[in-house]
């Protein structure tokens, strides 16, 4: 734990990450099956797109974004071209660099800082996503090494084909161990991968899309996987060994044949209830709130023509006026974490954001099992009090040290000191009833009456302890 | 955390390095390392209402809060004073021959020309004569003189294992075995526990400590029980009272947006929480006589957690300070034994204060003791060292003997032999205080012998 005693220097301001934006027309327009925002695109609607497609705006973005337009901020997003550029100091864990395959906690911390620092956001959010969606926790894999190269498998997919990525996720390492693929053999089926590969990766329980007998025959189609572990290495050299495979016919979803491996994982997104499903799931990740039938329909409709590629659902649904204007959404704590590091233009320079993050309800690589977060729950009266404690760790070394409260201004009314906080974070959404109760504190914690020598103290505590309230209120919660 | 002060690493350092140089992550630790009891055990943070406490959750991983606070209660309702066993560790090897010395033995006065307790010094020792408690253990000299401290001054295991973390694991485990994966405990629990009571076996500190590793049931850390607190830097008294009152404000506006409205509400019930848990945040002021410091600080705090009636069963905690003093011994040895000593003495009046110490019992142990012969400013590793049985049932005698310094009566490594197993004093524990066989608790638990420390 930071020792708030210990003289430590100011954690330096760091550059301003920016989000890379190729030269499009003035008029520029994304295709999109269903509805488009059509109303302003101000500063406000840019810092919520943002925040839903990203990790919030840094300094300055907001206003640059809403002067692009819509489609064209979408597009800045969406289609980046070559790979990222990162901005500002490089991560340690506050006493050196990161070895991520090696240390503790290193490798969220490198991850964190990737999405703080990147010009591409939207890439590591979908990878975020993707993490989420088939959530593969460290706690099973137990190398981390595994981990990341599963990572960077998330993030070369995450604009491309989805029928890729599952292809991709199924012999990948870190899943094969995580879900037992390499003891699913002829002859030994293990059905852990071939159930959750239909009810959490493409299909969803209870819908009637498959049976305890496609588990069952889906899981020998699947047979084959293995891995060579040394001592030096762990495990690696993960393959498929067709003497492991089960070579018999297979019956899946009606249709029986000497599936493969392959095979069968195309079945799964070719099944005429994944479109539906995967809608539905990639929507929920930005929008609180379900798609209309036909707009689902629509979707699916362009996701299936459009051979199962991510990208025009995504730009479909970051244009969908359903964000612009519906209801707000609770940002993930990593998402909260990056957004207000990427705020206060400070760099990772301390290993205790692991710890702080899992109080905060969410350790990037170790989701609570399989069906990842609960990103419904996000927020309870532990995670509320951990979301307090990032705020309070992140303002550290930014606050008015009690050094300077006697050189703190003694005249500062309660509105310029709210001012003055909101200009702090560089100005986030706030509701009107949120800044009435905020600047009902700013006048009441500073008396009329206190005495001379107090005043400075007390207007510089004041200034603090609005920064604080500011970015632990409920309304920076939610975007 | 026991450091090293040959090199200033904390075991926690030396396991990540470890793991770093394993080149995978984990498991491999460096050759001869043991890894810790209950390494890889889930770990869920969870706030419970009916404890109010912050806690840190092992194991079990299936339950869900409702579960666990639905546990608590029933325990809490269930078994309302059930005996308590408080298992205190001084990390780093604590040096027997200075808290316990032998002031007139020439023989000690010979290896330890500088380190030496001189006669005269400290309080004699009731039961032999021929020992002087350190002149900073009053606090344990104390509570001997009241037959509340039984005292085994050479406790440990033959063919002693040197290595910090290797001894502490075998005490730990209960068993001089490296592969041993569950504190001795945690088995305890595993075998008379509770399956959804995590506050049953409750480590006071940061991280669980691996005695209390159990593999079926959930156990809990703390790491102080008015860790609910919302701190803010720089920002104080006057302004951090409103501010307080201004987040549960913000958490009661009015909002017709279905997410905002969520996350009011759940920083309302915050606010609320937070007021709930007063008793055990400013408002819980520590007696006077406890010293400064973590360790005087959590042992106050359990006092409060008994009197408050959470089920607690087992305790584990550690006392502040490193005991593994290689150099300057003198002056650390002296601070970190005259904090133990108090806080251990102030927990027991505390106790009998709240009319709790009929049903506490508490055992101090290190992972060993340290060379008779001093180095110049200190001690190095040894081998039996001493422990303790603190308490009103007590037998207050002592268990075992000095085990003398003559060439003959030191082992191979010069060090003190133990006339007393560590798994001798767990088995007799867990029959005389916690009431339950040893067998299959304590391995070979037939073999260990018995020595009586319960009356």
């Amino acid at each position: 734990m930071t020792d708030f005693k210990k003289v430590v220097p100011r954690p330096p301001l760091q550059p301003v990450p920016l989000v890379q934006v190729p030269t499009r027309p003035t008029g520029f327009q994304l295709p999109s099956p269903v509805a488009t925002y059509k109303g302003a695109f101000g500063v406000r609607q840019a810092e919520r797109l943002l925040w839903r497609a990203g990790f919030g705006p840094s300094p300055g973005q907001a206003a640059a974004f809403a002067g692009m337009g819509l489609h064209r901020a979408v597009a800045a997003l969406t289609r980046p071209t070559g790979g990222p550029t990162f901005t500002g100091a490089a991560p340690t864990d506050g006493e050196g660099p990161l070895a991520p395959n090696d240390v503790w906690g290193h490798e969220m911390l490198w991850w964190l800082d990737r999405m703080m620092r990147t010009n591409q956001p939207l890439v590591e959010r979908m990878t975020l996503v993707w993490h989420d969606w088939f959530a593969t926790s460290l706690d099973g894999v137990s190398q981390a090494n595994l981990m990341l190269a599963q990572n960077d498998l998330f993030r070369r997919y995450a604009f491309g084909s989805f029928d890729g990525l599952i292809r991709d996720v199924t012999k990948d390492g870190a899943m094969i161990l995580w879900l037992n693929l390499s003891e699913n053999r002829s002859g030994r089926p293990n059905e852990n991968y071939a159930r959750e590969l239909m009810e959490l990766f493409t299909l969803g329980a209870d819908r009637g899309a498959y049976t305890e007998d496609d588990v069952r025959d889906l899981a020998r189609a699947l047979t084959g996987f293995r891995y060579t572990w040394s001592s030096t290495l762990g495990a690696h050299d993960f393959r498929f060994d067709p003497t492991r495979h089960d070579t018999n016919a297979k019956t899946i979803f009606g249709f029986t044949g000497n599936f493969g491996w392959e095979q069968a994982v195309a079945m799964c997104v070719r099944h005429r209830l994944h479109a539906s499903f995967f809608v539905d799931k990639l929507w929920g990740n930005f929008i609180p709130t379900p798609p209309s039938a036909a707009d689902r329909a629509a979707l699916e409709r362009a996701y299936v023509q459009g051979g199962f590629q991510v990208r025009p659902v995504l730009e479909a649904i970051l244009l969908h006026p359903q964000l612009h204007t519906g209801a707000r959404m609770v940002k993930p704590p990593v998402v909260f974490l990056a957004g207000m590091l990427r705020a206060l233009r400070r760099s990772v320079d301390t290993i205790d954001w692991v710890w702080l993050s899992e109080h905060a309800g969410q350790r990037l690589f170790m989701p609570p099992d399989v069906s990842g977060w609960d990103d419904e729950h996000w927020l309870d009266t532990g995670t509320v009090g951990g979301r307090w404690r990032l705020v309070q760790y992140g303002v550290w070394g930014r606050q008015i040290p009690a050094s300077a409260f006697a050189s703190y201004s003694a005249t500062e009314t309660p509105g310029e000191a709210l001012a003055a906080a909101r200009a702090f974070w560089n100005d986030p959404d706030l509701t009107p009833e949120t800044v009435s109760t905020l600047a009902a504190f700013a006048s009441r914690s500073v008396p009329a009456n206190a005495p001379f020598y107090e005043v400075r103290r007390l207007r510089a505590m004041r200034q603090n302890a609005l920064r604080h309230l500011i970015y632990s209120s409920p309304d920076l919660q939610v975007s | 955390m026991p450091t090293c002060s040959c090199n200033d690493w904390s075991r926690s350092r030396l396991l990540r390095s470890a793991a770093a140089q394993a080149g995978q992550g984990l498991p491999a630790i460096e050759a001869g390392m043991p890894i810790p009891a209950g390494t890889g055990l889930t770990r869920r943070s969870f706030v419970s209402r009916t404890a109010g406490l912050a806690l840190a959750v092992y194991g079990a991983a299936g339950l869900g809060p409702k579960a666990l606070e639905e546990g608590i209660a029933a325990a809490q309702a269930a078994e309302p004073s059930q005996r308590v066993l408080v298992s205190i560790y001084l990390s780093g090897g604590a040096d027997s021959l200075s808290i316990l010395a032998p002031t007139e033995d020439t023989r000690y006065q010979q290896l330890r020309p500088n380190l030496r307790v001189q006669p005269g010094q400290g309080t004699p020792f009731s039961e032999d004569p021929s020992l002087r408690w350190h002149p900073s253990a009053g606090g344990l000299a104390s509570l001997h003189n009241q037959g509340k401290l039984t005292v085994m001054p050479a406790v440990g295991y033959s063919d002693a294992n040197q290595s910090h973390f290797t001894s502490r694991h075998f005490w730990e485990v209960g068993d001089t075995n490296p592969g041993g994966r569950w504190g001795w405990l945690g088995r305890f629990l595993d075998r008379t526990g509770n399956a959804t009571n995590p506050l049953q076996g409750l480590t006071i500190g940061w991280d669980l400590n691996p005695t209390l590793a159990a593999q079926n049931v959930p156990v809990a850390t703390v790491s102080r029980p008015d860790d609910y607190e919302f701190v803010s830097p720089d920002v104080w008294n006057t302004v951090s009272e409103p501010m307080m009152d201004t987040f549960g404000e913000l958490g009661n506006l009015a909002t017709s947006d279905p997410g905002l409205a969520y996350a009011r509400g759940a920083v309302a019930a915050t606010g609320r929480l937070r007021d709930q848990l007063a008793p055990f945040q400013n408002g819980f002021t520590l007696p006077g006589d406890y010293p400064a410091g973590d360790f005087g600080r959590r042992l106050g705090a359990l006092a409060a957690m008994l009197s408050a009636g959470l089920p607690l069963r087992i305790v584990a905690v550690e006392a502040d300070g490193s005991y593994d003093t290689h150099s300057n011994q003198a002056a650390d040895l002296a601070e970190r034994l005259g904090n133990a000593s108090a806080a251990l003495l102030a927990f027991q009046s505390d106790l009998e204060r709240r009319g709790l110490s009929d049903r506490v019992l508490v055992h101090v142990w290190s992972e060993f003791g340290r060379r008779p012969a001093e180095n110049g400013s200190g001690t190095d590793h040894g081998a039996a060292g001493i422990g303790f049985v603190m308490g009103e049932h007590a037998t207050g005698q002592m268990v075992g003997e000095f085990p003398g310094l003559a060439s003959s009566q030191l082992d191979e490594d010069e060090n003190l032999r133990a006339n007393v197993d560590f798994r001798a004093v767990y088995s007799s524990l867990l029959e005389q205080w916690l009431a339950v066989g040893a067998d299959g608790i304590i391995p070979r638990a037939s073999t260990v012998g018995r020595v009586p420390l319960v009356a």
